[in-house]
């Protein structure tokens, strides 16, 4: 594969050009290139070039969004060509993700969501309203690593405590990292019901999740 | 003698009203809006909507929601705890009120967010009722001290017991609503009595874009059959649950306030609603909705002016701030929304107190704001030609050494034409300096400690009270709850 197309590749996830990116992989894989060189030299350095563009104010959420909505696609097409140890190592780990049972605000989750995809994870999103058990049955069908869990009211945030006391009565509170946030989430309230991390915002989601994942 | 004009501010056309009508029409008849609640659903399936049971989806033809639409009444009265005195919603009155709910309150000695208790409710009510230029009070903290399945009743049986004013509230869970009920029918002497001089608002939120959840129709249904007005309050947030241009998000305003408003007029022909809202512009960076941002109190504006266009009473979130504490930013974002609210003519404006995007109350804050709300309502009564000549007759035999601080005329007029005002700071700077050099926020702590120490609360009559306390202990006792706080 020469330099042009990986730079295309990359282009596409700058631009947030889901079509175009799919497009690239699935035309990498026809021509028979390494799924894993597209992954590593083309369409990686896009997104460390939108994280750059983030950072350096130029790029707000949208861009942010629409350049994980084009990685995903272009993760989609080239995913079952990688080798499975390949795979293991791109991905930081599974979060298993939503806005708990009673609560139907969305927006934080989802943006937590997109930003943990940007950044590698693998995330289901189990979306709003999802009862405890529910998240429990997710994370231990995909083997996910971390629970995250949004409550936007005072009355869910409840939901938080109650998850993290199922864990440990169903012995498996060690299996899990839980992740928590939400406008009236503090550190505080993370700390008293034992969570394992606490995202102030979507960023500071991201950072908890590489931190718990031991990938920062 | 001519009256004064009334200063005006309209951000929309009438061509453009009629494009954004035009098209929330159509999403509503075509795209409908989703309701959770089945009873909703049942009630709009008898009206004749198109109703999708497994979508949940509810599709309103113009003809419906026009006919709702003249079954509302155009204004509201409402009616202090005494029954006495009553404001109208409706029209371009103006009537501020402390912003709801906050989850935290912030401490003016360490200047930092903590958890309301109880006691900081009893704060709010009994600076809202002493606060004159708020003519509502709200139940704008949750109490940490109370589990939430009681924080409904509680916050009213609090506002009941420490302020006369009419209450702005909601229901943040199902079951709440009838304790709140049964505690405003108390508060009026019955549930008739409390139809016929409503006492409170009831907030409900759709959840954006184009839907109603089971709790929010929930309210609609029970407060549109107790006779108690709601308020509608959608919430676009440009470009993230909403279209990130203004006129698109006042499109899908206005298509899930008039989706709540057809239900509460099926629940109830003639029920009392309120246009109303909390949208906001969207922060493209840090994810955040912020309430002082000018593009919001524009999309407030405009919707509060398509409610009027559909004549109807509206309310809107202006007033407020997203600053951390009683601050600049606090101030002028404060500022701008209540002159912005007050010459849009919005009939109830909620936000006096709030920071922290709708998530934190300063009391400090609500003195502050309580005299900017001052200076809106002052705008609003324009210039008054008060009397015929206006001036020529002070002029005649006039001589160099006239002073204009001797004449009648003065003594006469100068009361009615200025607004007394302690709070901001007028002193010269070297009395500024002599009396301690403090700050504007420094000023309104020490005002909330005078109000509290020195104005007591307008408490009911003992009968009341002791109704109201079999009712909460009631509630109490029903939802498990052990002991009360106060």
């Amino acid at each position: 594969m020469d330099l042009t197309r990986f730079q295309a590749m990359s282009q596409a996830v700058i631009d947030g050009d889901r079509e175009a990116a799919a497009a690239l992989a699935r035309e990498a894989l026809s021509r028979g290139f390494d799924a894993q060189a597209a992954v590593e030299n083309g369409f990686i350095p896009g997104l460390q070039k939108v994280g750059s563009l983030w950072e350096s104010g130029e790029y707000f959420l949208p861009e942010l969004l629409a350049a994980a909505e084009a990685m995903k696609a272009a993760m989609a097409v080239l995913r079952p060509a990688l080798e499975a140890g390949r795979e293991a190592a791109l991905s930081l780990g599974k979060v298993v993700l939503g806005t708990i049972e009673g609560d139907i605000h969305d927006i934080g989750k989802n943006l937590v969501g997109a930003l943990l995809s940007a950044n590698g994870f693998e995330v289901v999103d189990l979306g709003a309203d999802v009862k405890i058990d529910r998240f429990i049955s997710a994370a231990e069908e995909t083997g996910a690593s971390i629970i995250g869990l949004s409550a936007l009211l005072t009355t869910t945030m409840l939901g938080q405590k109650r998850l993290v006391e199922e864990l440990h009565s169903r012995g498996i509170r060690g299996k899990f990292k839980v992740l928590v946030g939400g406008a009236p989430v503090t550190q505080k309230w993370a700390d008293d019901i034992g969570a394992d991390g606490y995202g102030e915002n979507a960023l500071a989601a991201v950072r908890a999740a590489k931190a718990l994942t031991g990938r920062e | 003698m001519t009256a004064a004009v009334r200063p005006k501010v309209e951000l929309l056309s009438p061509g453009l009203i009629d494009r954004i009508l035009q098209e929330a029409w159509l999403i509503l008849e075509r795209e409908g809006v989703l309701f959770e609640n089945a009873e909703a659903r049942a009630l709009f399936r008898d009206a004749g909507a198109s109703v999708d049971e497994a979508g949940q989806r509810v599709r309103i033809g113009r003809r419906l929601v026009e006919a709702c639409l003249s079954r509302t009444p155009e204004s509201v009265t409402l009616y202090d705890r005494t029954g006495e005195e009553s404001f109208r919603v409706g029209g371009d009155d103006v009537h501020f009120d402390p912003g709801s709910a906050g989850t935290r309150v912030v401490d003016h000695r360490t200047g930092r967010e903590r958890p309301p208790v109880s006691e900081d409710l009893v704060t709010l009510a009994r600076l809202a009722d002493a606060l004159p230029n708020f003519h509502f009070q709200s139940t704008g903290l949750v109490a940490s001290d109370v589990p939430p399945v009681l924080g409904d009743s509680w916050r009213v049986y609090l506002a009941l017991l420490y302020s006369a004013k009419p209450i702005v509230t909601g229901t943040f869970r199902v079951e709440g609503f009838g304790p709140m009920r049964d505690m405003l029918a108390a508060a009026r002497g019955g549930p008739e009595e409390l139809r016929r001089k409503p006492l409170a608002i009831f907030d409900a939120c759709p959840s954006p874009p184009l839907k109603w959840s089971h709790l929010t129709s929930q309210s609609l249904i029970d407060s549109a059959r107790a006779g108690i007005p709601s308020e509608l309050i959608s919430m676009g947030m440009t470009g993230a649950s909403s279209p990130a241009t203004i006129a698109g998000t006042l499109v899908q305003h206005v298509v899930e306030n008039l989706a709540g408003l057809v239900l509460c007029q099926l629940a109830a022909p003639g029920a009392p609603v309120i246009f109303g809202g909390s949208p906001s512009s969207f922060d493209m960076r840090k994810g955040t909705t912020p309430m002082g941002a000018i593009e919001t109190m524009m999309i407030d504006m405009a919707y509060a002016q398509i409610g009027k266009a559909l004549h109807l009473p509206t309310h809107a979130y202006m007033a407020l701030s997203d600053a951390k504490t009683p601050d600049a930013q606090a101030g002028y974002e404060s500022g701008i929304g209540a002159v912005l609210a007050a010459l849009a003519g919005i009939n109830v404006v909620s936000g006096p107190g709030m920071l922290n995007y709708e998530s934190a109350v300063s009391f400090e804050k609500l003195v502050i704001d309580d005299e900017i709300c001052g200076m809106s309502y002052r705008l609003l009564e324009g210039i008054t030609p008060r009397e015929d000549p206006l001036a020529e007759h002070l002029f005649r035999e006039f001589k160099p050494e006239t002073q204009f601080l001797t004449l009648p005329h003065t003594r006469k007029w100068y009361r009615i034409e200025h607004r007394q005002s302690p709070l901001p700071d007028r002193d010269t700077y070297d009395a500024w300096v002599a009396a301690g050099a403090k700050d504007l926020p420094e000023r309104a702590s020490e005002r909330v400690r005078e109000i509290l120490e020195g104005t007591p609360a307008r408490r009911p009559e003992a009968g009341l009270a002791d109704e109201l306390r079999r009712i909460i202990v009631d509630d109490a006792r029903r939802s498990g709850v052990a002991s009360l706080p106060l």
